[in-house]
């Protein structure tokens, strides 16, 4: 098991952090419109997902899997995206998910007086803070990354 | 536990059969007196509301039917707009249904072909070598499964989340197509697979067909038919019945979990 990589989006499609782990093929495109494609992408499944729903829905859209990887999806009310790929054999991540938002991004950006909102985080103690909760994941995988 | 729908969509993202299987949502009835406490707007041709839930009736259901009587999208079954019929203080009190929309089908046809896309940003975004795209796609109401066959057609599944088997079932529908519409002289690829008129209404089973064949006369349609319904030498019984899974006639899902 394995944590690819993960995206931070604001509710205006801003990508205010990326980073990644054991990620072994890149798009083949500038980071910029990497980010802008996901965006894009979680955007139309939001809007798909609510149309196909055949029941009213809570949270709406979770996850989606491919051969290769599994994209999990946590949304904030406010509207913050987080987008985490891992391989396969990671189940639901909804908690670790919202841990990341709650108890990182709200902690150490949102109330940070020095971040200004909508932008790409600079905080280097919110990198790192991130960077070691995400390897201190029981899926994170032993592998050097 | 239930399959909820099935779309098939070509190697060109149109969409070529659909089926749905499930019965009408809860919807919510209520009689209402002159100021609406619910915020309604247009939207996509539709009246929803925006604003105000109350008795099961949520933000982005839509209004279906005004004193018992179905509306037609935005105009009422007589042709007024709603909006401008639920604004006239002396049509009140007023009784109205809500309920989620239901998809046309041209919002089918267009949710089909926008898949098609995700199916491709899936692949291409993927952190890993040689990725498909979208095989399963979670919500907190519906699991949406989906087969890509070797030739690019997608067999998209729509169950329960704690449905299993859609694997098989996707395998299953992959080749029901094959022996039914592709072996169908009459079928052209890429093209909607047709199903038969029943005016809306199921008809339960292959013999009312097979004595349509007897009475009519041999359009292109009816050849098409008699072909698809014909029994085979072999287990006669069994390829009508299995025939008629693209004729709406029998929902697929009984048949492929019997």
């Amino acid at each position: 098991m394995t944590v690819h990589n993960l995206y931070l989006f604001d509710r205006n499609g801003v990508c205010l952090h990326y980073s990644e782990w054991h990620r072994k093929k890149q798009a083949g495109i500038p980071k910029e419109e990497e980010y802008k494609l996901m965006y894009g992408m979680l955007f139309s499944i939001r809007s798909f997902v609510s149309k196909m729903s055949p029941l009213d829905m809570k949270d709406g859209f979770l996850a989606f899997q491919t051969s290769r990887y599994k994209l999990h999806y946590y949304e904030t009310p406010t509207g913050i995206k987080v987008v985490m790929n891992t391989d396969l054999g990671v189940g639901p991540i909804r908690d670790v998910l919202h841990h990341i938002y709650s108890a990182l991004y709200v902690e150490l950006v949102v109330k940070n007086p020095l971040c200004p909102l909508g932008q790409t985080v600079q905080s280097e103690l919110f990198r790192s803070r991130l960077d070691s909760y995400v390897r201190s994941l029981p899926f994170f995988s032993a592998r050097a990354g | 536990m239930a399959i909820f729908s099935v779309y098939v969509v070509n190697k060109a993202g149109g969409l070529i059969y659909q089926l749905d299987s499930y019965a009408p949502r809860a919807e919510a009835e209520k009689t209402f007196s002159y100021p609406l406490d619910l915020l309604l707007k247009l939207h996509d041709e539709r009246v929803l509301v925006a604003f105000g839930q109350r008795d099961g009736i949520r933000v982005g259901h839509a209004v279906l039917a005004i004193n018992g009587v179905d509306v037609n999208g935005k105009y009422t079954a007589d042709g007024k707009e709603v909006l401008e019929y639920l604004g006239n203080p002396a049509n009140y009190p007023v009784s109205i249904r809500f309920g989620r929309p239901r998809l046309t089908s041209n919002e089918k046809l267009m949710l089909a072909s926008m898949f098609h896309s995700l199916f491709a940003i899936g692949s291409q975004l993927s952190p890993e070598q040689g990725s498909s795209g979208i095989e399963m796609l979670e919500t907190d109401t519906f699991k949406l499964h989906c087969f890509q066959t070797l030739t690019g057609i997608k067999f998209v599944v729509l169950a329960d989340p704690r449905q299993a088997g859609i694997d098989s079932l996707l395998r299953k529908i992959y080749e029901i197509y094959s022996d039914f519409a592709l072996k169908n002289p009459f079928y052209s690829l890429e093209m909607p697979i047709r199903t038969f008129p029943h005016g809306g209404q199921p008809s339960p089973c292959a013999r009312p067909l097979r004595n349509q064949r007897a009475a009519k006369t041999g359009t292109v349609e009816l050849q098409e038919k008699t072909m698809l319904t014909r029994p085979t030498r072999s287990n006669p019984e069994e390829k009508s019945q299995r025939a008629l899974i693209w004729s709406d006639s029998t929902p697929l899902t009984n048949l492929l979990m019997a």
